[in-house]
């Protein structure tokens, strides 16, 4: 996640992932292996081992 | 001409957009976003830090009910990068708006132009309202267009340069060359840069380190608000021809026999 490896005591979705790291109330995003997951997903997509999850939010950034 | 332009389905009236990076505070960046009397603002998609439980966000301070918020791609250098980036803007901001840069090197940050029409040929077949970062090179405007980018934002100078706009003459070809939104996107360093970009017809500007890099941010927001409203207001009043000799502007009769 984010760059660096987990291991879960068992199978998570997205959104249980979400509230292990209290993300549930940010306003983020989340990509597996590169594919974005839509919000309306996220109880209903599990993370396998060995797949990269990135969660990501708005920033100050540039022009 | 109208007071307002439209970015596909947002209409603006402000015509200075301004960027969310390099301020000192979150607090510090609202007061510039007010200053400068914007009613966008660009913001950049990144990791969210898991180490750091700090509650205080970007969007706290400037918040998507008082600003349209336009991700951006900064610091793709793939299609695939900038695609997908955009794609996780969408979903976080549930916006379709997204300001398209793909980079082709990192020490210029020069856009790669074949990526950035082949990324914005993705993106509007998904429908997203695409914005691409662009050399000021009229033919590549004229292809953006073409595939249906909802404006061009050409450079006046490498980003977080503060030259200004380096070929005014491509700029008018671009104005020349389009029917869509021109709107200048870096190099904008303070506030006649911007009146020039205005006053050349652009439909409005884009800048971040202009106003964050000054010594007083809020300051020059508001500089930047008068410069594109100056150089705007110049653009449509029509200014007057350039002579290389003098022409009297007091009568040239009537003069009392002083000898």
């Amino acid at each position: 996640m984010n760059g660096e490896s987990h291991s879960t005591p068992a199978p998570l979705t997205v959104l249980e992932l979400l509230q292990r790291c209290e993300l549930v109330k940010r306003r983020v995003a989340v990509a597996i292996n590169a594919v974005v997951v839509p919000k309306s997903r996220f109880a209903e997509v599990w993370i396998r081992d060995g797949d990269k999850v990135e969660v990501i939010q708005a920033v100050g950034g540039g022009a | 001409m109208s007071a307002t332009y439209k970015l596909g389905d947002l209409e603006l009236r402000s015509r200075l957009i301004v960027g969310s990076g390099k301020y000192k505070s979150f607090e510090e960046n609202r007061k510039a976003l007010d200053a400068s009397g914007t009613e966008a603002t660009t913001v950049a998609v990144r990791r969210v830090d898991l180490t750091s439980r700090s509650a205080g966000s970007l969007l706290d301070w400037v918040p998507p009910d008082r600003f349209h918020i336009i991700p951006n791609t900064a610091g793709c250098y793939t299609v695939k990068e900038a695609v997908t980036t955009a794609q996780l803007a969408r979903e976080l901001l549930d916006t379709k708006l997204v300001k398209l840069e793909v980079i082709g090197d990192p020490r210029t940050l020069f856009p790669d132009t074949t990526a950035t029409i082949e990324a914005a040929r993705i993106l509007v077949a998904e429908g997203f309202t695409v914005l691409p970062y662009i050399t000021d090179d009229p033919v590549a405007c004229m292809r953006l267009e073409e595939l249906g980018c909802a404006a061009v934002m050409p450079l006046g100078a490498p980003i977080g340069s503060g030259l200004g706009i380096r070929n005014p003459a491509n700029i008018r070809i671009i104005l020349e060359s389009v029917s869509c939104p021109v709107i200048v996107d870096a190099g904008v360093g303070t506030a006649s840069d911007a009146a020039i970009a205005m006053e050349l017809g652009c439909t409005a500007v884009l800048m971040s380190t202009g106003i964050a890099a000054a010594k007083d941010p809020i300051k020059m927001a508001h500089a930047m608000k008068l410069a594109v409203e100056a150089g705007r207001a110049a653009y449509e009043a029509g200014r007057m021809p350039r002579r290389l000799h003098a022409q009297a502007s007091s009568p040239e009769t009537g003069l009392a026999d002083l000898s």
